[in-house]
């Protein structure tokens, strides 16, 4: 019994421990944000490594999901025969909460594990420490332009799943369901909020960005320089990223409902 | 060569500080529980090729950690240039390894962009030089290690003595005053490795460098080094030139430069007794 | 070079696709109209009882979008809620006698405001307010009014 407290104990610290470090972390690399915009160049190929590369998963993702929202919704919407609901439903279940949160998770899965392992890598062969001999800050020069990438491409990512969805949702409600056509998009637009809904998903997703661009370096970057090190960061990162991103939701969606 | 340059150079050492390039003094350093250094002292002289031996876990390559800034001493003082290493600010530390070079056991090239661009990475992170004059310095560092027609390979297509040779020409892009070697020999056919001896030589010798090489390849440092330095235990066990150690009566010595399995450094781990173990007392 | 260059057609590529993404959503699944354009003028109306009624519901007349409303606020000297609706610019003659009524779109729909035109030969201008007004009707209150009616009828 002694023992099951003390490893939750330890646990409790282990937790604490990486949250501090993380945010200092984060401190250190935001002091290095602005001088990172002078070399675009670095940054245009991380946009490329974490958005271009996670876009085909998020997209296709983005698809099924707005599909198979529709294909609920209707089902139960037909039982108050309302379905012409159906376009508001699914836009605000996009652009709020699956749009910004499974992009997240995605994001983790395909962005977050390849930034975690490529600077674990770096670290385990020397890189990192090379670059410190060649007077170079690694931080500055490997860990900043990646995370200011994953941060871009977040809200983008995030804005083309949801448009993809809505695709999905129209494509199933009104081309193979039959829901009216013009009900489907006025409902929509007249319920649908810009800044309620729209511009409050991005927010959202903007700050997943950051924390799921941020514990991927992190984990990266302190990994253990080996090869256990590294695929155990690389497991870290997605663990990680998918709590703080669920947290960080519940907890953004209480503020954000709360002002409003 | 190395005959003729190893008459000098206990006289020079004997002049003072500044014809020593760094100056290390009482050492101690832990990590862990594990004292790796305890009261080392050494001077490196400069324009020389200055060998560090020592059986594997005598912490070799924390020495160069320690003379670059990397970790910092517990006790005891690195001077390089008359500077404490251990006091110098950020943007002082930065400087100074600017005017070092420094080759890794495995290279360290970047893995995500080619030749070229490795040997030019340090002059445009430093520099604001034209395309033109990048172009004509890595082709001439390319040159010098013999991979000029290597440029458009990635490091994932060099053998291990082509990336080794190609992090060598990376590590004198900023033309430095010293350069140091991380086990230089490990792991390399006896081709490479010849390549890399003569390379190692020829650097120092044509470019004013100071160089300073880890490793406990025993034939190897003995054709390049003017002095080496053993270190067992944490300390310095003997030093001259690699003849000098070659006679050296110390037990230490005899057994390393012999490549002997018993002797002071015992072939067995410490171990409760034997017999007792089997019989299962030892608990 | 040629690597360089791919990597910057795919992510010019990316990002405009993510604006794209951006503006379908903002401008095509949105109220994002209601935002444009700020040149009207403001009306009050006082109810009893807004329902459900929220900021930038629209204001219709004959079931065409005039405005929307632009405040609400509870006035705790009348004990009314004061609604605020800013009228576009080209309606600019609505019968200054003309009463608004708060309505529901659809079964699930949200509210919005009817405007329904009066008589008058005047026209509403800025800051006037609606003299005739009609309440949100509340389903619990409709509920007990025909309970308590058939009661009624029942007693004689």
């Amino acid at each position: 019994m002694k023992r099951i407290f003390q490893d939750i104990w330890y646990s409790v610290q282990d937790f604490l421990q990486t949250f501090g470090s993380s945010q200092l972390f984060l401190v250190r690399i935001l002091a290095g944000v602005p001088a990172a915009f002078l070399r675009p160049g670095l940054i245009i190929k991380q946009i490329h490594g974490s958005g271009v590369l996670s876009l085909a998963i998020i997209g296709i993702s983005g698809f099924f999901v707005g599909m198979v929202l529709s294909l609920q919704a209707y089902n139960s919407l037909a039982r108050f025969g309302a379905t012409e609901s159906l376009g508001v439903l699914a836009a605000l279940a996009l652009t709020r909460e699956l749009g910004p949160v499974v992009t997240a998770l995605l994001f983790a899965g395909r962005a977050g594990t390849a930034l975690a392992s490529e600077i674990g890598l770096m670290r385990a062969t020397d890189q990192l420490s090379g670059m410190e001999m060649m007077a170079v800050d690694p931080v500055r020069r490997v860990v900043v332009p990646r995370f200011i990438g994953g941060v871009i491409a977040m809200p983008l990512l995030a804005a083309i799943f949801s448009a993809m969805g809505l695709f999905g949702a129209w494509l199933e409600g009104v081309m193979l369901l039959g829901v009216d056509e013009g009900a489907f998009w006025q409902q929509m637009r007249s319920q649908v909020d810009v800044y309620d809904d729209v511009l409050a998903g991005i927010l959202k997703s903007f700050v997943f960005g950051i924390a799921a661009s941020l514990l991927a370096v992190f984990e990266g970057y302190n990994s253990i320089p080996t090869a256990e090190g590294v695929s155990r960061a690389t497991t870290r990162t997605v663990v990680l990223t998918a709590l703080a991103v669920l947290v960080l939701n519940f907890m953004l969606t209480a503020v954000l409902i709360g002002e409003v | 060569m190395a005959v003729r340059e190893e008459k000098g150079a206990p006289k020079t050492a004997a002049r003072g500080a500044e014809d020593n390039i760094a100056v290390i003094r009482d050492l101690h350093y832990s990590r862990g529980h594990r004292r790796i250094y305890e009261g080392l002292n050494l001077e490196i002289p400069r324009g020389r090729v200055t060998a560090i031996m020592g059986p594997s876990g005598t912490g070799k390559t924390t020495m160069l950690r320690l003379l670059t800034g990397q970790i910092l001493p517990d006790h005891g003082s690195i001077l390089i240039e008359g500077e404490d290493v251990a006091k110098m600010r950020r943007k002082q530390l930065y400087n100074y390894r600017k005017r070092i070079g420094m080759l890794f056991q495995n290279g360290a090239l970047l893995t995500d962009i080619n030749v070229y661009e490795n040997v030019a990475f340090p002059l445009r992170e430093h520099t604001d030089l034209p395309e033109r004059l990048v172009r004509h310095i890595v082709l001439t560092k390319l040159h010098a290690v013999g991979l000029r027609g290597a440029w458009q390979m990635m490091p994932a297509e060099l053998s291990g003595g082509m990336a080794r040779r190609v992090a060598l020409a990376r590590a004198i892009a900023m033309d430095p005053d010293l350069i140091l070697y991380d086990e230089p020999f490990v792991g390399l056919d006896p081709i490479s490795m010849g390549v890399i001896v003569r390379l190692i030589r020829r650097m120092n010798d044509a470019l004013g460098l100071t160089s300073i090489v880890v490793s406990h390849d025993v034939d190897e440092i003995s054709s390049i080094s003017d002095r080496t330095y053993l270190i067992s235990d944490g300390r310095v066990v003997a030093s001259g030139s690699p003849e000098d150690l070659q006679d050296n009566c110390s037990a230490v010595v005899m057994q390393f430069m012999n490549g002997m399995a018993d002797g002071p450094v015992p072939f067995h781990y410490p171990a409760p007794d034997y017999g007792e173990q089997l019989l299962g007392r030892d608990s | 070079m040629q690597q360089t260059r791919a990597v910057e057609i795919g992510t010019g590529l990316f990002v405009f696709l993510g604006i794209v993404a951006l503006f379908f959503l903002t401008t095509r699944v949105t109220n994002f109209d209601s935002y444009e354009g700020d040149e009207g003028y403001t009306l009050t109306a006082r109810f009893d009882n807004i329902g459900t009624l929220k900021l930038r519901s629209p204001v219709s007349m004959s079931g065409v979008k005039v405005g929307r409303v632009s405040s609400i606020v509870f006035d705790d000297e009348m004990l009314e809620a004061v609604v605020e609706l800013r009228i576009d610019a080209h309606y600019s003659k609505i019968p200054n006698d003309s009463d608004a009524s708060i309505l529901t779109q659809g079964i699930l729909g949200g509210q919005y405001i009817g405007l329904e035109a009066g008589g008058s030969e005047e026209f509403f201008v800025d800051q006037d307010e609606i003299q005739f007004t009609q309440s949100a009707l509340v389903l619990e209150k409709l509920v007990s009014k025909y309970l308590f009616s058939r009661g009624d009828k029942e007693d004689k």
